[in-house]
Order: C-alpha cells, then sequence, then structure tokens
C-alpha cells in the first residue's frame, strides 16, 4: 500500500501524520468529514523539524482521529490482510528516517510494534499540541517514530519544549534526550498483562527482559491491576472529549458538506452520518452518554478521580521501580476486520496502552514491547532501548 | 391578594480588551465587514488551541472586587456544548465549576429605599457569533466569536423593576469608570428571572426566565408585562404558570414562551482539558488590586444610577456649581435625571443666550426646583416652564409668582377663560358671524385670538370645549 495521503517531496527525510497540519497540504485525519480541509498553519512540531533542516517527505494515513488499533480505518486508504501503521511501515522500509505521530489512544505505538520501529510518546506537556487535529486534548500527545532510540532522542531534542501558543505546554524551554547508562536500573516486569498476551508477544516481552538483564538492568516481575481500571478511565475521557472536539466538523464551515439538505438540522445530520465512520459514532455515542446530566456524575467525574488514584499508585511504583515492561499489545499482528467490531478491538487493546494517556507518563513502543516511565523519565526510557539496540546490533 | 415580586439577574458584560479572550484577534467592534476580526482559532478550525488572556482575568477580578466579591484563587474553565451555526467549535468556553469571583454584595438605593443585591458569583466566558440571513440562505458572521464577556449572576434579591434598572444603571457606572467595560449599546445582555408570590410568603412561586435583553427600558417594560401575567394567573387563573424560558417582543409589550426543547437542552458541561486552571497568586492580586482605580467617583455612580448619560455627568462634574445646583435640586424634591436635563440644556442655553453663567448664581435650586416642580405636576406646560425660566434669568423672577401674573398657570378655572373667551368674541363679531355662517374656518381663528390672550396658560382642549359651547349659544 502508499503510506502517504499526500506526497510532498521524494528526497523528504521525515513523515508526517495526517492528525498533524502543514500549512497548505491538505488534511483530513483519514476522515471524510476533513475533505478537502487545508490549513492556513503548521503544526510547532513540524514547524521546529523544519526550521532545523528536515524535509517533509509527505502526509502518512492515519485511521479516522487516530481511534482505531494501528491506522486500519482511514476512509482514503482502507486496510485488508494483516494491518499495518502508514508512518510505521514507512520508517521500517526506509523511506523516510523517522516521522511524526500523535498518540491519543496507542494506535502509534501499536503500529510500531508491529512494523518492528520505535514510538515515543513522551511526557504530557513537553511537545506542543498546536497543529494537531485534537481529538482527546486531555492525553494526546505528539510523539515520534524512528528506526531506533538514537534517531527518536534526535527528533524529541528538536520539538520539545514550551509552545505559547499551546496553554498545556509546560514552561520548561529545553528537555534533554542524552542516551545514558543504564546499569543498576531496575525495571518491573508486568506479569498481569503478560498473560493475557499471544505466545509471540510473550516471547519479545521475554526476550526483550533477557536483553536488558545482559546490559546489567534487574528485572522483576511484579503484579499490577491499575492497567485495567486506568483503561476503563481514559476510555470515558477520551470518548468524552472526542465528541466534544469533533462536534465543530458539522459541515457549516469547512470540509465535507452533505449535498442533500433542507434545513440546519439536516445538513447537521447529513453531512456527519456520511462525514465520520462507524468506530467515530460509536466514540460519540459513548461520549455523549457519559457527559450527559445522568451519567456524568458516575462515568465521567469517577474517571477524572480514577485519575487521582491511578496516578499516585503508578508514582508509587516509580519509587520502587525505574521502569515498567509491558507488550504493547496483546497481540503480535492483527488481520483486517469489520469497523463494526473496531470499539470492543480497540478497547481491549489499550489496556497496554491507555495508562500512559490517562495520566501523562511517557511510554516507548520499541521491538514490540512497550516501556513506561514516570514524568520527564522519556531519556531513560530511550536508553534502555538503546542499551537492547546495542546488544542486538 | 397583595404579591410580591421576586427577581434574579444574569448580566453578561462585554469587556475592554484589546483582544479576544482565547487569541490574539483585535478590533471586532471596528470591523466593518463580516468575519474582518477572525483568526483559525476563533473560527473554530482544527490545530488550534485557545490561549487565556490575562487581561480578561484582571478585569473580571477588578469587577469582583467593586461587587465585594470573594477572589477564587484558583479557577477553572468548562465547555458547554450545543449546536449552532454561530458557535464554531460547537460549544462555549465557561465557567462552571469554579467560577472567578463568587459571593458578593452591591446596594441598589431607590425610592422605596435601598437595598442589599447578594451576587451569587461572576464567570467568564466567550461570546458567539451572529447568523445574517439573506433570502433563501443564512451565513455566519464570526466577529463576535470569544470576545471576553463576564457573566454576573444575582440571588433572587430584587422586589422591583426600578431596583432592577437601577442596579443596572450601577453596573454601568462601576464598570465604565474601572475601564472594565464601554457598555455601549448592546454591550451589556441581561436575562431576568422572575416570580410573584404572596405577600409574605417564604416559598418561591413558579418562576419563568425572560432572555437576552439589552435596553433597559425594554428590561423594565418586560419585568412589569411578565410579572402582570403571573399575578393575573394566581389571582384570576387566567393560566397555569410553568418554569419557563420566555422572550420578550418589543414591538407588542409582551413576552412569548421560547421552544421548550430549549429550556430542556442538556449541555453537558465539562472540564476544559486545554486551557490549564489559572491560579491568582497574592502577588497578582495586589498588582490588579492597585489597578483599580482608588476610589471609584460614588458621584458619577450615582448620577449614572440615574441613568444620566456619561457625556451629561462629564459636564456636571466638570463644574462644582453645576453638580451642586443638581444636587441642591434633587434633595428639594426633584428627580435627578430630569433635573439634569433642566440644568445641562435649558438653563445652560438661556445662561448663554443672556450672558451670563452658573456662577453668577441667578438660577438657585429653590427657584429651578419650584418650575421643576410646576411642570412635572401639571401646573404649566414645558414651553411655559422655559419661559419661566428665562424670566428667571433676565429678570430674576420669583417663578409661582410670575405664573400666577402672567397667567401661565395652566390650571386657570374656567370662569377665567370664560372671560377671556367672551372678550375675544365681542372684539370679533366678523369672525363670529361667519361661524355661525358656515365657516368652520373661522373657529380657528377665534381660538388661536384666545390662545393668544391666555399666554398659552390653560388647557387647550378645555379652551376650545369652551369655545364651541358659546358659539352654539
Amino acid at each position: 500500500m502508499n503510506q502517504f495521503a499526500v506526497m510532498m517531496n521524494e528526497k523528504g527525510n521525515i513523515a508526517v501524520d495526517d492528525t498533524l497540519l502543514i500549512k497548505d497540504v491538505p488534511a483530513t485525519a483519514g476522515s471524510r468529514i476533513l475533505e478537502g480541509f487545508t490549513p492556513l498553519f503548521s503544526a510547532e512540531a513540524v514547524e521546529r523539524l523544519q526550521q532545523k533542516g528536515y524535509t517533509v517527505a509527505g502526509k502518512t494515513h492515519v485511521g479516522e482521529f487516530g481511534l482505531d488499533l494501528v491506522g486500519e480505518f482511514s476512509y482514503y486508504a482502507p486496510q485488508s490482510g494483516a494491518l499495518q501503521g502508514a508512518a510505521a511501515s514507512a520508517v521500517a522500509a526506509g523511506d523516510v528516517k523517522a516521522a511524526l505521530g500523535v498518540d491519543m489512544n496507542g494506535a502509534p505505538r501499536r503500529a510500531a510494534a508491529l512494523a518492528g520501529v520505535d514510538f515515543l510518546k513522551p511526557t504530557y506537556g513537553t511537545v506542543s499540541r498546536y497543529g494537531v487535529i485534537s481529538c482527546a486534548a486531555s492525553g494526546e500527545q505528539v510523539g515520534v517514530y524512528g528506526k531506533d532510540a538514537k534517531n527518536v532522542a534526535e527528533l524529541m531534542a528538536v520539538i520539545a519544549g514550551h509552545d505559547p501558543k499551546d496553554g498545556t505546554s509546560l514552561k520548561n524551554e529545553t528537555y534533554d534526550y542524552t542516551l545514558a547508562d543504564v546499569q543498576g536500573k531496575k525495571v518491573a516486569l508486568v506479569t498481569d498483562l503478560l498473560q493475557k498476551a499471544d505466545e509471540a508477544t510473550r516471547a519479545k516481552v521475554l526476550a526483550f527482559a533477557d536483553e536488558l538483564k545482559a546490559a546489567g538492568v534487574e528485572v522483576v516481575e511484579i503484579d499490577c491491576d491499575l492497567f485495567a481500571l486506568a483503561n476503563t478511565a481514559w476510555q470515558i475521557l477520551m470518548c468524552a472529549e472526542t465528541c466534544n472536539n469533533v462536534s465543530r466538523y458539522d459541515g457549516v464551515k469547512y470540509g465535507h458538506r452533505a449535498a442533500d439538505y433542507k434545513n440546519i438540522d439536516e445538513l447537521y445530520v447529513n453531512t456527519r452520518t456520511e462525514g465520520f465512520n462507524f468506530l467515530t459514532k460509536a466514540v460519540i455515542l459513548y461520549g455523549s452518554d457519559v457527559l450527559s446530566k445522568h451519567r456524568y456524575k458516575d462515568c465521567y467525574d469517577k474517571s477524572l478521580r480514577v485519575r487521582r488514584v491511578v496516578s499516585e499508585a503508578i508514582d508509587r511504583l516509580f519509587g520502587q521501580y525505574d521502569a515498567l515492561l509491558t507488550p504493547a499489545a496483546f497481540a503480535a499482528s492483527f488481520d483486517a476486520y469489520e469497523v463494526k467490531d473496531a470499539f470492543g478491538k480497540v478497547f481491549a487493546q489499550s489496556e497496554c496502552t491507555a495508562v500512559a494517556n490517562l495520566i501523562g507518563i511517557p511510554a516507548l513502543a520499541c521491538h514490540g514491547v512497550q516501556l513506561l516511565g514516570k514524568a520527564f523519565d522519556d531519556a531513560l526510557l530511550l536508553s534502555l532501548a538503546a542499551a537492547v539496540e546495542k546488544k542486538g546490533e | 391578594m397583595k404579591y410580591e415580586l421576586v427577581m434574579g439577574l444574569e448580566t453578561h458584560v462585554e469587556l475592554s480588551t484589546e483582544s479576544k479572550i482565547f487569541c490574539s484577534c483585535g478590533g471586532h467592534s471596528a470591523a466593518n465587514e463580516p468575519n474582518d476580526c477572525v483568526c483559525p482559532a476563533c473560527s473554530g478550525m482544527p490545530g488550534m488551541l485557545p490561549v487565556m488572556n490575562k487581561r480578561v482575568v484582571e478585569l473580571a477580578v477588578t469587577a469582583g472586587l467593586m461587587l465585594n466579591c470573594d477572589i477564587n484563587r484558583y479557577t477553572t474553565f468548562d465547555k458547554k456544548n450545543y449546536y449552532y451555526p454561530d458557535l464554531p467549535c460547537a460549544y462555549q468556553i465557561t465557567q462552571i465549576n469554579h467560577p472567578i469571583c463568587t459571593n458578593g454584595l452591591v446596594t441598589v438605593k431607590t425610592s422605596q429605599g435601598a437595598r442589599d443585591i447578594r451576587i451569587k458569583q461572576i464567570h467568564m466566558e466567550e461570546d458567539a457569533g451572529k447568523l445574517v440571513h439573506s433570502g433563501n440562505s443564512s451565513y455566519v458572521d464570526f466577529n463576535r466569536t470569544s470576545v471576553p464577556l463576564i457573566e454576573i449572576v444575582t440571588q433572587p434579591d430584587f422586589r422591583s423593576a426600578e431596583e432592577v434598572v437601577t442596579y443596572l444603571n450601577k453596573l454601568k457606572a462601576m464598570f465604565r469608570s474601572g475601564g472594565i467595560s464601554e457598555c455601549e449599546e448592546g454591550a451589556m445582555r441581561c436575562d431576568v428571572n422572575i416570580s410573584v408570590r404572596p405577600e409574605g410568603s417564604e416559598e418561591f412561586g413558579v418562576r419563568t426566565e425572560i432572555k437576552n435583553m439589552s435596553s433597559f427600558e425594554a428590561i423594565e417594560k418586560a419585568i412589569q408585562y411578565e410579572s402582570q401575567r403571573h399575578m393575573d394567573a394566581l389571582e384570576f387563573d387566567t393560566e397555569e404558570l410553568v418554569q419557563e424560558t420566555r422572550r420578550y417582543d418589543d414591538a407588542s409589550g409582551k413576552t412569548f414562551a421560547m421552544r421548550n426543547k430549549e429550556t430542556e437542552a442538556d449541555y453537558r458541561y465539562f472540564p476544559d482539558a486545554n486551557l490549564m486552571p489559572i491560579v491568582i497568586d497574592d502577588e497578582w492580586l495586589e498588582r490588579i488590586k492597585a489597578d483599580k482605580p482608588v476610589a471609584v467617583d460614588e458621584k458619577a455612580e450615582e448620577y449614572m444610577a440615574a441613568g444620566i448619560s456619561q457625556k451629561e455627568i462629564d459636564v456636571l462634574l466638570s463644574d462644582g456649581k453645576i453638580s451642586k445646583l443638581l444636587d441642591d435640586t434633587v434633595a428639594l424634591g426633584c428627580d435627578r435625571k430630569d433635573s439634569a436635563t433642566w440644568i445641562l440644556t435649558d438653563c445652560a442655553g438661556v445662561l448663554s443666550k443672556a450672558g451670563k453663567t452658573f456662577a453668577d448664581g441667578v438660577v438657585t435650586a429653590e427657584k429651578l426646583s419650584a418650575i421643576i416642580k410646576m411642570v412635572a405636576d401639571g401646573t404649566i406646560n414645558r414651553n411655559a416652564g422655559k419661559k419661566v425660566l428665562i424670566a428667571v434669568v433676565e429678570q430674576g423672577a420669583e417663578p409661582v409668582a410670575y405664573c400666577k401674573e402672567q397667567g401661565l398657570d395652566r390650571k386657570v378655572d374656567a370662569s377665567a377663560i370664560e372671560g377671556v373667551i367672551d372678550g375675544v368674541l365681542a372684539a370679533n363679531p366678523k369672525a363670529v358671524e361667519d361661524f355661525k355662517a358656515g365657516k368652520v374656518k373661522a373657529m380657528g381663528a377665534l381660538f388661536g385670538a384666545c390662545m393668544k390672550e391666555l399666554k398659552g396658560a390653560g388647557d387647550p382642549a378645555v379652551i376650545k370645549q369652551l369655545l364651541e359651547q358659546k358659539l352654539a349659544q
């Protein structure tokens, strides 16, 4: 499949997921609802890379609003057979050196794990969200796909740092992504998640643990029941925020507008019926429900409280361990399936990834596994991955 | 049965900031063309994030200080969801859970005495755009979207329309003096919550809300209409009152129920994750306090509360003698706004024509109040009042005596009028004859002669009636 939704420069060395804006280049987030929309400005992360001399090869396909498993449900590039993420595949194939993506519900991490490349979802607030086609503002973050940890670190050093155009951007001007020695670090392998994973995934995680040990890292097995809880809370918050953020796509201002309508209500309904896929519609319905008067307290508000509880519990874990090792997904590969089954499938697989979106900690997909660290320990995760990569060379 | 009116107000005030609340678009009020003052943020394009305009926080805090509110040091924004084409993001950013100011108090003074109005909260929010309808199509204009507003919500403490209007005038005076808002036409919009209960009752009656009124006159009329509707329903069972949102129609002077759907809407409020909580530390608060005008000019506030325009207030306060004349005249029992008009328009004009100034002291509060009172109670008409004023300025006349002397008194008794008419008829036999011969026009000439003789005194309708009677004899 062609990985690019828009090809910009054959010689470009980076790709940019279509959930990020580039000035004057059509942007759709994989959705028909944004068909024909051309942004007036570029995402801050893209701008910073361009200023440092990186060139964009093109916009890579994403699943509609990044809500699916790995990018299978783009209106513009339907997939069949074994699923793959476009940007991750482009990096794996060497078409580009690295790529930018938006991690809102784990799709880029799963895609990277499938393709055997790295993707870092950085600590929340370190990379500007200016120019992201936003869905779940409280947990989405711009991250980097790279062939290896060094590669990711190189781009992170460019894109991270305060941006006054984003109210959630932290005030630090720069962050240090220098890879360091990991000898003596302590990593906890989360066994509950491992048990739920398929054979191939388990093998990858255990192999990674062995490589870490060989690099002088202490690996300890732990039970941790926070992941399922964190996943439920994040799916509720994510659906609510997404429902709200995609409300603006109403056919009035830009993007797709239904041809048939007799009044404003029909314009809204017909446009949105045609413009969104089944998964987005499911997310809108769930999101709308958890925000409704009768459900708010038991769903949305409770999820905010769970977020706090999980955050405190994870903090305590990081008092004992430097990082957590988990699968990036329970399956090592996915076959094509019907969009009506997507909500359940994504929910199930997000159990590995959601905690990082929920509480803003960094998460790195590498070698088919996932490393989680405490806030601002992005460089440590990259260093752990680099230690394994060095061994593998 | 006697009824008591119970009202609470929600007042939206547009803040005087250089730019919008979450983006750097400025000058919307000067924008000539639709969508002249928009950017990707305030037109709801993807990728743009709201960035808080700190000035909005400072002005909201200043308003809170002026209304004796608690300033909440931790304040957050929420999203209010609804679809309408003039709302580009399909949500409005507002404050529900942690508004910036709470628990204030403002005193309003009316002819019924003073009343404390409790302020429930003040919160910050963004305005919506507007729709322009043309033929079969509608167009959106986003110039106004994201213009910063504060909404001031009171407790149900108002008991009369006069208190409401006085309160609004007071807000206007304060906000102008504090640089919070220019409060120009349309920059202050009001929702009135209204209910009626038997006097002495502690329970609230059924409440209706009249939405989105911007003229104080309309607000007063709407309250009068709506409270009467409530009282009629209670007293005569004319209809069953239901809790609902209503709209006031200026042309008919009536209120109408809005679609029920709108009142039952679930706005699905939830925190806006794009805007971090705002923390107002001591240092910032002290800085805002220091910037606040040292003391609101009480006098200006008083004048403004009486409905006197800012321009007039500027003139009144530019000369201590003028404002003293006004205050003294009011102290003698005259209406403040009416007196201001007499002083600024009539006195100023007459004095200047006579080559005099207020400093000459020819117009005293006693004389002026005498004229104003005679006009107010119908003793003389407004024009006669002006004549008296001229006499006061030019000849030092005493108003009451002068009116009597000159026969300006409209309340001259019928016998005096009859005397004048008899004289006129006797002096114009030709006209009388013409009239009796069928020349109706002759009546006009005779009436004019009577009026001239009476020098504007007497009620023209009465004079005409008497004249007709005499001619018919």
